[in-house]
């Protein structure tokens, strides 16, 4: 490993003097300097009949931190699938090294030089880290040596691993560690990174760039996909924007402002979300006392000592990083699990711990999961029977005639149904399509213009813009913030701190089932919220000794 | 030989069959596969095993035959499931069926035959040792194979690097995928290797157990056999504690049944499924054990996407 990372540097050093050379005007020099170590040229994928990749021109030079940006659904991932050799193109070509090269499987991208850290599907659970990184490896190293191996390799990039534990126990950091030692264990020339901070919190996502700097010394190349415009102007040299599987833009993103890479990557103007006219918070609405819940299943968080209380007319962020107990304490908000404690919960002052969602839902509460297929929404049924299905008892007058028999009432669905999609300006191609057929951004709109339609009082949504394009994002972010100005009350449960920041009025965070005191938005920062979410309990970096044995 | 000499031996002889079954089921499941002709195969093997016998006059050939007739009708249930990416469920239940059937019609012909019986192996030295030397070491050749089977699959899964990825494609089959591993290959091994040792299972009722044929002879054992896959949460050792205790309380209650205990037998013969079921569960009751366990992609069809 040394040894070749030594060739490496001695090729970046090269390059660097060429540059050098080449300053007056040398064409012969600049030419050779100028061979990426991969290129791509007009490569295309397509599905049926979507053009997912549209003749896609790409060049990563050596040693050079190259940043993919788009939104979802723009063929970020397709693309470097594609270059990692899991799906074969459908036409143009890929150079490594100003050769012509077919990457057939993700085992000649490996031999090529290529590394791959995925951003979901690619750890096994049950396996241990050991194990893991073995299955990586092509069978040279003795499955005895492996951990030694990962061990040395994970201290010698800032990434300590132990390699015994299995990766089911672990954060979503740990497991990102174990992708990136797995693919360094390769020696690649080329790291590719799929949105890797998504999951992070601000200070693991600086160890992060801390080991990309590194490797960038060694004179690897990276190529780092990701949507969060701030990240890539931070540390990459160089950026190509797709948008609709085309390429809209290639830049230095340092010389760009944050809003021309929007553009480039939108294709328009984003509305900017304003929190403006919250006013001052009434009756208090939800009230949260020492709700403790114990974990489910062996994965799952036990919630311990939840207090919060939220007033009409407030948004309250509750942010953290996923796999903190977001969704188990959203489960005992919406009363999917009810807590022994009835007492627990009070909605608007009746204690509601024990209540189910539809007694909760008639009580005029409303919720947003976070699955948008088969939780928030049945994929294989069209819009208005969802409406029903959420919404049969809350309005049983208007969606139902027949007393006991329940017949719906096609009309009213229709209409209301109708009134949601453009309310949000959900866009589809009939009238009441599958649920399933929408994209993502567009069922999320349909399914939060669904609970905001009735006007409910208290409203709790989980990682309500995950996944979603920024249009609709910023949209769905309004929509909560409106709410909250008619005198609900309303809580956010989001692992995106930009959203975090500009919606609610106070924050609290959720640490490894506990959630810290909620604080104003305004005088919260990113730095105290990244040491809550670490589990630094006074958020002044100071650890409790709980949170210290956690970890 | 003494009584309890002799009626270790019928547990021995009992649980075999189930024992090499399930070691094989468990290595397709191991893989994420769920076939659930087991029952069928066993037939198949047992209805191969007892013709090849009869026709070359060679019980070890017919043995042979066992194993390769399971293997080929699971081959069938690959072609199915992983080929064509049919619905694992019904297409093992089909074969269970077509099982059934398909041997009833080979081996109409051989009913009432007496069979050939596969002669036992004495090993040198280690079968003088009182006792315990006709006990475990007087065996037939398939007792020692199921035995051989449960070591070697136990450090095949754990210890091998083929084991590993195929551990890793029964957690997350697309992962595996992505990281270069060729899936439906390592699948047709290991449905292959559980058609193998479930043809050889029904080929030990046929020319060890009772050597002879009688039409659905499998009774039930290929179920059963199912069952403890799942009961020993995919380990092989205690698919093996599984199958040994089943054994036992069957032989067992059919000695109360003999000597007239004042139970009603119908509660006796159910005996063995209760013991089986509540000590495996006791010992898998540490869920979060279970849980890694548990192949994930256990039944899922697997279509590369390309």
């Amino acid at each position: 490993m040394k040894l070749v990372s030594c060739a490496l540097r001695k090729n970046a050093s090269k390059l660097g003097e060429s540059e050098r050379c080449l300053s007056p005007g040398g064409d012969v020099e600049n030419q050779q300097s100028e061979i990426p170590l991969l290129e791509t040229r007009g490569l295309t994928k397509i599905f049926g009949s979507l053009r997912a990749c549209d003749a896609i021109d790409l060049a990563i030079a050596p040693g050079e931190v190259h940043a993919l940006l788009g939104e979802n659904g723009a063929g970020k991932s397709t693309l470097v699938k594609m270059l990692f050799g899991v799906l074969d193109p459908s036409g143009g070509e890929i150079l490594w090294k100003g050769k012509p090269v077919k990457i057939g499987s993700p085992g000649e991208a490996r031999a090529t030089g290529i590394g791959m850290v995925f951003q979901h599907f690619s750890l096994f659970e049950a396996l241990t880290v050991a194990e893991n990184i073995a299955l990586a490896l092509d069978g040279k190293v003795p499955i005895e040596k492996i951990s030694d191996e990962a061990r040395r390799l994970s201290l010698d990039y800032g990434l300590p691993l132990d390699p015994s534990a299995h990766v089911a126990d672990l954060s979503v950091g740990e497991r990102q560690r174990i992708e990136i030692v797995r693919a360094l264990l390769q020696n690649p020339e080329l790291i590719i990174l799929d949105e890797p901070t998504s999951v992070l919190t601000p200070q693991e996502a600086d160890k992060l760039f801390e080991t990309l700097a590194k490797l960038k010394a060694e004179g690897r190349s990276v190529l780092y996909i990701s949507h969060r415009l701030e990240e890539v102007q931070r540390i990459c040299d160089r950026a190509t924007v797709l948008r609709h599987g085309k390429v809209t833009g290639a830049c230095d993103p340092r010389q760009e402002t944050p809003s021309s890479l929007a553009r480039m990557m939108v294709g328009g103007e984003v509305a900017t979300v304003s929190g403006a006219g919250l006013g001052e918070p009434g009756e208090v609405l939800v009230e949260v006392q020492k709700l403790s819940a114990p974990a489910r299943s062996p994965f799952a968080v036990t919630l311990k000592d939840v207090d919060l209380t939220v007033r009409a007319g407030e948004v309250i962020a509750i942010a953290g990083v996923a796999g903190n107990g977001q969704s188990e304490l959203f489960d005992v908000l919406s009363g999917e699990v009810t807590v022994s404690d009835a007492d627990s919960i009070r909605i608007a002052g009746v204690a509601a711990g024990r209540l189910g969602i539809t007694a909760r839902r008639l009580m005029g509460c409303s919720f947003v999961p976070e699955e948008r297929h088969g939780h928030a929404a049945v994929p294989n049924m069209n819009l208005s029977s969802n409406l029903v299905l959420s919404r049969y008892a809350s309005d049983r007058k208007t969606f139902l005639s027949g007393g006991w028999l329940g017949l719906i009432n096609a009309g009213p669905v229709a209409t209301a149904t109708k009134r949601i999609s453009s309310a949000m300006d959900v866009r589809k191609s009939l009238v009441d399509p599958m649920a399933g057929s929408l994209s993502g951004g567009n069922l999320q709109k349909f399914i939060v213009g669904r609970e905001l339609d009735r006007q409910p009082r208290v409203l709790v949504v989980n990682q309500p813009t995950w996944g979603v394009d920024a249009g609709a994002a910023s949209r769905i972010r309004q929509a909560l913030i409106d709410l909250a100005k008619s005198g609900s009350a309303v809580i956010v449960i989001s692992q995106d701190l930009d959203e975090v920041f500009e919606i609610a009025s106070r924050v609290a965070v959720l640490n490894e089932g506990r959630l810290s005191r909620p604080e104003p938005v305004a005088t919260m920062t990113r730095e105290r919220i990244g040491l809550l979410m670490g589990g630094f309990h006074d958020g002044a970096g100071h650890p409790q000794p709980e949170a210290l044995h956690a970890h | 030989m003494d009584m309890t000499q002799a009626i270790i031996l019928t547990i021995i002889t009992a649980a075999t069959p189930l024992l090499l079954a399930a070691i094989g089921e468990l290595v397709v499941e191991r893989s994420g596969v769920l076939n659930l002709g087991v029952e069928g195969m066993m037939i198949m093997g047992a209805v191969a095993a007892f013709a090849i016998a009869q026709l070359t006059g060679s019980a070890g050939l017919g043995a042979i035959g066992g194993l390769v007739s399971g293997m080929l009708f699971s081959l069938l249930f690959g072609f199915l499931t992983l080929t064509l990416v049919a619905n694992q469920v019904a297409t093992g239940l089909a074969l269970t069926i077509l099982g059934l059937g398909l041997s009833g019609m080979i081996g109409e012909s051989f009913i009432g035959l007496p069979g050939l019986k596969l002669a036992a192996i004495e090993i040198p030295l280690l079968s003088d040792i009182p006792f315990i030397g006709r006990v475990l070491f007087s065996q037939d050749p398939i007792f020692y194979t199921s035995i051989i089977a449960v070591f070697g699959v136990s450090w095949f899964l754990f210890k091998s690097r083929a084991g590993l990825r195929l551990r890793a494609i029964g957690d997350n089959h697309s992962s595996a995928h992505a990281l270069g591993i060729n899936v439906v290959r390592t699948r047709y091994l290991a449905v292959m290797f559980g058609g193998a040792c479930a043809g050889l299972a029904g080929a030990h009722l046929s020319i060890v157990y009772t050597p002879q044929w009688v039409e659905n002879m499998t009774a039930g054992r290929g179920w059963i056999a199912l069952a403890l896959v799942v009961f020993a949460s995919w380990r092989p050792g205690r698919a093996l504690i599984g199958a040994y205790l089943f054994g036992a309380v069957s032989i067992g209650q059919l000695f109360a049944q003999s000597r007239g205990i004042g139970i009603p037998s119908q509660l006796l013969s159910a005996l063995p499924y209760l013991a089986t079921i509540a000590v495996l569960v006791i010992i898998s009751l540490n869920r979060r054990m279970t849980l890694i366990n548990t192949p994930a992609s256990l039944g899922k069809s697997f279509v590369p996407e390309r």
